[in-house]
């Protein structure tokens, strides 16, 4: 380039000057110059997937044969989970619970107690999860879901007496700090189920529900403390007032163990978890398999004893008692199988369909491509 | 010898009484008049401090806070932020707070840095030192320090501090040599002459016992008027701040002007920037966002109203509100409840957008500078880049409008031949014609002999004797010409004490004293000079266009070199026509009495040199004309090609002749042999009345429109323009002419306007810009008579040409050669063009996203505003899990590749159709189909009973370009999605108040549904689009349907539906 310009201006016949300003412009033209690098050029190398029929349709193939049967896998585990679903709330004139729910009262000391007859059609074989569900209760709310203190909950002294306000209206009572404050805390579900099996001849066998292990560890064992340690925690409440719905102060919540009293009691910390839905279920208790060779629930009558204390009648809640059984997959649910199932479908259909299309758009274009 | 005290006053004139507040009066060496003489108002005069900063150290803050908030954005989010700060709202202010702090700090720490650097460079300039005369002697000053009314002392190569009056010079004549290439980028000498009543004092005592006062208007920025009205000054005398002293050893002058008043500062205060098209439809966007917030936000507020109706809703036994909630006016309620889901969706609009976008914009401009292909070896320059913001707009011009000459053409003149009465002569021919026509040509021109020195602008060598040295001009036909000259035997030698001095064919020095010259301006569109020969005669020599010549020329061959013109022209060569006049000593009086009383006149001084040069330029006899050669630029015929297959219309506008300019366009393939050519020329309309002319061209124009497409190019000249343009006396119909005349450019492949003054230039560009269909305009050009089109249009850029920096520093983009306009346009523009409108997308896309969920679950949740994800995902979401992807994505994506892009230009309209879309249609349609990723919100809320979100992006589907970079950046935000929701859920963090979600990731984590939706969503969100493109790309369709985009919007929005629902069931 420098070169031809140099022998055209000599061709003219100029040829003293030209040397010496090409001189300049080329060390001028060397600081200018911009770096050839790949980066700065806009060429880096790079991988460039270009999503045509030909390379989309095997995937669409392979997503379709992966997922179908994983779906159909997912399905049937789902399906092969039993599940136990009953409504005590006491609607009904003829429901057992009726009365209880109709009388219920706050001031009421003594628990009504009502029963509840029902019979598993199938045996629960392995290990059942014991829920208690509830509708129409929302404990989502934004006022509900933000009236806690975590620091009390976690056993900071300070908190215990001086609550966050965000517990308002369940922070102070008779001038003395609530523990555990907030509305949470303050509607803690407090129905006491019991589930009995009547055998072949009539007697009632007591199922043994276990209530250790269904909270989360991480909470049971960090996220919750008592204050000044799970010793004497009658002392440690001292100075602090029950919530006011509570029949119980918090460190009485569970008289058969110590150690599942105070803020780390398993059933408070479950209720503390707040549900995501109006209509939820929590962990109430597990039923352990005890031999390998009988399930744990027989298929046959039940009884299911409830101390009616929590009333949801007001907000035309229910409450329901549900038994399941789980899989590595959690409980029973059965969406996630159908709708790997219909993605699945849905690929291989449309890899159909496009295997179709590029079929014939690859002969039109051929016939198109033929004249040029 | 010192010099009486009063010897001489120039004196205040008498201006009208209107005019006295516009002047100002300067007391040369601050020698006030003692108080009785009149009434004297001190005048107080800015110092000489240049002030380009913006900030001081004080106001930084809240000027910077000020500034900022002006912004829509900006300025929405401090209410967001004081809303929540106020009121009892759902997310904590830190949400809003934060972003908006990183947001606001980032571009103050931008700003800041910018202005740190002005502010260095200001001191550098206020602190230089300055030599001052005081008391007879000189002092050393700091620059700032000086005041109106000093006077100053400048050594050679040093530069002006301010706007100066020349007092006197250390040479002789009491003239001296400027350069003002930092000013306008013309490196030739410029001589300027010291005032006459002191051009005498020439010491330091002498220069200090001056006593007068001058009389000058307040300062104005136009450069290149003259303004100074007093008697015995005018712009001559004027040594503009930044102007550089050359070959005169020293001088004294005295300031006029000052600090922010200088011309230079004056000038560089009045550019107003120009905006992108994107960044004004980014606005609409940001308020069609709010209707859609405000109508969210209302709509949930109703129906919390009417959920709440239903007894025991609102405030069941579990969940009662405190006392002074319940005493609250449901008024005041109800309006706290609006304000509070305005705060939860508020994240729709995207806070770091604008940063995103400017960052983007200001990196990007560096791949274009830093463009290998677009650096010229020649010149050794590379592309620059003065304004970031319309990088996307190089990717939507319509419209070209280029210069002829220097952008189409080299700007590098070859003399071809002279006709002299009627015959030619070449170089190298031994001819033996007029030599008066030689020495007109020596003589009449601004050329400036410089000697071994390399300067930037016109260099050609000359070799003479021993020494070298080079023509200098600003205009290159004149080195052309006198180069051409010396070929032909007649060679400048300098310009010496007013003498020029020519060296003949017999090796004789001849002298002529120069008289006067009567400059050259692109009206008139000649130039003349005034000489005494030794022999006493005295010329006038005139140098013009033909059409400046003919009219005022009385005798000579006209008929002969006219016709040689009208041939030289045909072939695109630029001719220029000379003539000269005897002028008796009387008329030579008279032309100095004429010259002299316009040049003092102190109103209209322009207008009345005008008319002095039309009195003076008379009766000419005509000598001959030249013939020069302007090449074309290298591939500048296959860059039009381009342009033109790219769609774009491109326009050439030119002074030059219409022949010549014709000749062009036919060489760079603007007009091909088979396109028809329709003129619109005052030679038509001399026969034809304009409107009868315009009729008939639409006519034609339309009537083929429907028939076969031939192509078209209009020819018109700058007076049809000016009569087609002209607010005309029939009012109504006027406007129809500019009607009509669109309406045939727009038929046009081809436009090529010559004869244009450069405001016509601005013109028609303005008449295009402001059409109806509002394209976008690109106005390319190297001179200075392009400056005012290269503002008007969008995009302006500008040739490293040869006439001076002055459109180089104006334009937004300026390239080495013309034929550079093909990549940065095609390739560069094109790029930004895509990258810029899928990031704005992007970031409105990924917020309805967001916020889509969100406005689903108040459904759940009561109405009662609980955010479905935690206060950490809602601040850092916009902040560092989302913006850096995209933004280096909107950095490298390449949907096509480069080579493909420079070989087919007609891809560069193929996917403009995105912003019309995005305009027709709700925002959301356009951005769930295809662009951009979808985050996964639903899935992960199954599991973690506090329901939180996970928005993992997968920008995978849109990237066509994979390097490393993208890798490293979506992988990389992923890792730090998972990294932070590992730290965040891990630790009890003994700041917060809260300790929602501890645990939760790690818990969702750990169970295989959770793996298993994340899965089915991805691909289940993919699918759509996936499908789409392919289908798209088989059936040859780029660009998008309408159909396509409202069953996208539909599919994807039924999908999410789904999604939320089911899982949460």
């Amino acid at each position: 380039m420098m070169a031809s310009s140099y022998n055209a201006k000599e061709e003219d016949g100029h040829h003293s000057g030209a040397p010496a300003h090409g001189g300049a412009a080329a060390a001028a033209a060397k600081s200018k110059k911009p770096d050839n690098t790949a980066f700065k050029q806009q060429r880096l190398p790079a991988w460039q997937p270009i999503l045509t029929a030909g390379t989309v349709l095997p995937a669409f193939f392979v997503i379709g044969l992966i997922f179908i049967p994983i779906g159909i896998g997912l399905f049937v585990t789902s399906n092969n989970i039993r599940e136990f679903e009953i409504d005590y709330t006491g609607v009904d004139v003829d429901s057992p619970c009726y009365s209880c729910a109709r009388n219920f009262s706050w001031n009421n000391t003594a628990p009504c107690l009502c029963s509840v007859d029902f019979t598993l059609e199938q045996p629960f074989e392995s290990n059942v999860f014991m829920y208690y569900g509830l509708s129409n209760f929302y404990q989502n709310h934004r006022r509900y879901v933000k009236s806690r203190d975590d620091s009390q909950l976690y056993g900071d002294r300070s908190a215990l007496t001086n609550p966050s306000k965000e517990c308002e209206p369940y922070r102070m009572s008779d001038g003395q700090a609530i523990a555990p404050c907030g509305a949470i805390a303050n509607s803690l579900f407090n129905d006491t189920l019991e589930l009995y099996h009547i055998d072949s001849n009539g007697t009632r066998n007591t199922i043994p529900l276990v209530k250790k292990g269904i909270a989360w560890w991480t909470d049971k064992h960090v996220k919750f403390r008592n204050p000044g340690g799970n010793n004497n925690l009658t002392a440690a409440f001292r100075g602090t007032s029950k919530p006011v719905n509570w029949r119980k102060p918090v460190y009485d919540l569970d008289p058969s163990d110590p150690d599942n009293n105070g803020f780390i009691n398993e059933d408070f910390i479950v209720w503390m978890r707040t549900a995501a839905l109006p209509t939820f279920r929590k962990l109430y208790r597990i039923i352990q398999k005890k031999a390998v060779t009988t399930p744990t629930l027989p298929s046959g009558r039940y009884v299911l004893n409830i101390s009616y204390n929590y009333p949801v009648l007001s907000f035309d809640g229910r409450k329901r008692m549900i038994l399941s059984t789980i899989s590595w997959m959690g409980g029973k649910n059965p969406f996630l199988g159908i709708a790997y199932i219909t993605v699945g479908s849905i690929c291989f259909f449309l890899g159909v369909v496009l295997l179709i299309i590029h079929h014939k758009y690859d002969t039109r274009n051929n016939s198109a491509d033929i004249p040029n | 010898m010192y010099a009486p005290a009063h010897n001489f006053l120039v004196c205040l004139q008498c201006v009208g009484e209107e005019n006295w507040v516009d002047s100002r009066t300067i007391y040369i060496g601050h020698k006030e008049p003692p108080p009785s003489t009149e009434a004297f108002i001190q005048q107080r005069f800015p110092d000489n401090r240049i002030v380009s900063s913006k900030y001081t150290f004080w106001n930084f803050v809240p000027k910077n806070m000020f500034e900022q908030f002006r912004r829509v954005a900006n300025f929405y989010f401090l209410i967001i932020f004081l809303v929540q700060l106020i009121i009892d709202t759902p997310t904590s202010p830190i949400t809003s707070g934060l972003p908006l702090f990183f947001v606001i700090t980032v571009t103050a720490i931008k700003q800041g840095y910018e202005d740190w650097l002005r502010h260095k460079s200001d001191n550098a300039v206020n602190q230089c030192p300055v030599h001052v005369v005081q008391h007879g002697k000189v002092v050393r000053k700091q620059s700032r320090k000086l005041r109106v009314g000093d006077v100053v002392f400048v050594k050679e190569d040093e530069s002006f501090p301010c706007d100066l009056i020349l007092l006197s010079s250390s040479r002789e004549d009491g003239t001296c040599f400027v350069t003002t290439a930092s000013l306008d980028g013309e490196s030739s000498h410029k001589t300027l002459y010291a005032v006459q009543d002191t051009k005498a004092y020439r010491t330091e005592q002498e220069v200090d016992a001056i006593h007068a006062t001058i009389e000058c208007e307040q300062p104005q920025p136009d450069l290149y008027k003259s303004f100074i009205q007093i008697i015995g000054i005018c712009s001559e005398n004027l040594l503009l701040r930044g102007a550089t002293l050359k070959n005169t050893e020293h001088i004294y002058a005295v300031v006029i002007y000052t600090g922010m008043e200088t011309k230079m500062a004056l000038n560089y205060q009045s550019k107003s920037q120009k905006r992108s098209a994107v960044e004004k439809s980014m606005n609409a966007y940001l308020v069609v966002y709010l209707c859609i917030l405000i109508s969210k936000a209302l709509i949930n507020t109703l129906l919390k109203y009417v959920w709440q109706a239903e007894a025991n809703r609102d405030e069941p036994w579990y969940n009662q509100r405190t006392e002074s909630e319940k005493q609250r006016h449901i008024v005041i309620r109800a309006f706290t409840d609006f304000l509070a889901f305005m705060v939860l969706f508020n994240y729709i609009i995207p806070v770091s957008m604008y940063v995103t976008v400017e960052m983007q914009k200001f990196l990007g401009s560096y791949f274009i500078m830093w463009d290998d292909e677009m650096f010229d070896e020649e010149l050794g320059e590379r592309a620059v880049v003065n304004t970031s913001d319309l990088n996307e707009e190089l990717g939507q011009v319509e419209y070209v409008f280029t210069d002829k000459t220097g952008t189409l053409t080299e700007n590098n003149m070859e003399f071809i031949e002279c006709c002299v009465d009627g015959h030619v002569y070449v170089p190298h021919a031994i001819c033996n014609g007029q030599e008066l026509f030689f020495r007109a040509l020596c003589l009449c021109h601004t050329v400036q002999v410089k000697e071994e020195e390399t300067v930037d602008g016109i260099k050609h060598g000359l070799h003479q004797g021993k020494s070298t040295s080079f023509y200098i001009s600003s205009s290159p036909d004149e080195v052309a010409l006198v180069e051409g000259m010396k070929r032909l035997g007649f060679t400048y030698l300098r310009l010496k004490d007013s003498h020029m001095e020519i060296l003949n064919r017999e090796d004789e020095i001849e002298r002529f004293e120069l008289l006067e010259v009567l400059t050259f301006d692109s009206v008139r569109r000649r130039m003349s000079v005034i000489v005494r020969a030794s022999t006493g005669n005295l010329y006038l020599f005139c140098k013009g266009a033909d059409s400046a010549i003919f009219p005022r020329v009385i005798s000579g061959k006209v008929d002969e070199v006219k016709a040689r013109v009208e041939r030289n022209a045909v072939e695109g060569l630029r001719t220029l026509c000379v003539a000269y006049r005897p002028l008796s000593p009387e008329q030579y009086e008279e032309v100095c009495h004429l010259l002299s009383g316009a040049k003092l006149a102190l109103q209209d001084r322009d207008k009345r040199l005008a008319e002095a040069y039309y009195l003076i330029e008379k009766d000419l006899i005509l000598l001959g004309a030249t013939a020069v050669e302007d090449r074309l630029q290298e591939k500048a015929a296959d860059t039009i090609e381009s342009l033109h297959k790219a769609g774009m219309k491109v326009w050439v506008l030119t002074g030059d002749k219409m022949e010549t300019a014709a000749a062009t366009c036919y060489a760079s393939k603007l007009f091909h042999r088979n396109t028809q050519i329709l003129e619109l020329t005052t030679k038509r309309t001399e026969e034809q009345s304009l409107h009868d002319v315009l009729f008939d061209l639409s006519r034609t124009v339309l009537r083929h429109l429907s028939g076969d497409c031939t192509d078209y190019g209009l020819i018109i000249d700058g007076a049809t323009l000016s009569a087609v343009m002209r607010p005309g006396q029939e009012d109504s119909s006027s406007g129809n002419y500019k009607e009509i005349f669109l309406e045939i450019c727009r038929n046009c492949s081809a436009v090529l306007c010559c004869r244009m003054a450069p405001l016509q230039k601005a013109q028609i560009v303005k008449l295009i810009k402001d059409s109806k269909e509002h394209p976008i305009t690109l106005a390319i050009g190297d001179g200075a008579n392009d400056v005012s089109m290269i503002l008007e249009a969008h995009v302006g850029i500008g040739i490293m040409g040869k006439e001076g920096r002055q459109a180089v520093r104006n334009s937004d983009y300026a390239i080495p050669k013309f034929k550079h306009l093909k990549k940065i346009l095609l390739v560069h523009g094109h790029y930004y063009y895509i990258r810029i409108s899928e990031l704005v997308q992007y970031f409105f896309y990924k917020n309805v996203c967001f916020i889509f969920p969100q406005f689903l679950y108040q459904f759940f949740c009561g109405f009662s505003q609980q955010p479905l994800y935690d206060t950490a995902y809602l601040t850092l979401y916009n902040i560092s899990f989302t913006s850096l992807p995209i933004l280096l994505y909107s950095l490298i994506e390449q949907h096509i590749n480069m080579d493909i892009l420079k070989k087919d230009p007609s891809l560069y309209r193929s996917e403009c159709f995105f912003f019309l879309i995005f305009h027709i249609f709700d925002t959301e349609g356009r951005e769930n189909s295809n662009r951009v990723p979808k985050p996964l919100t639903a899935g992960v809320y199954l599991l973690s009973s506090s329901g939180r979100t996970v928005p993992l992006n997968f920008l995978a589907l849109d990237t066509h370009y994979w390097t490393w970079i993208n890798h490293f950046v979506i992988w990389g935000s992923l890792i730090f999605f998972v990294v932070f929701s590992l730290l965040w859920g891990g630790i009890i963090w003994p700041f917060l108040n809260y300790q929602r979600m501890y645990y939760v990731f790690m818990q969702m984590l750990s169970s295989g549904p959770a793996w298993l939706s994340i899965i089915l969503l991805i691909t289940a969100s993919l699918l759509p689009d996936v499908v789409k493109k392919v289908i798209c790309r088989a059936l040859m369709c780029c660009s998008l349907t309408v159909c396509g985009e409202l069953l996208n919007f539909c599919l994807s929005m039924t999908w999410k539906t789904f999604y939320v629902t089911s899982f949460l069931t």
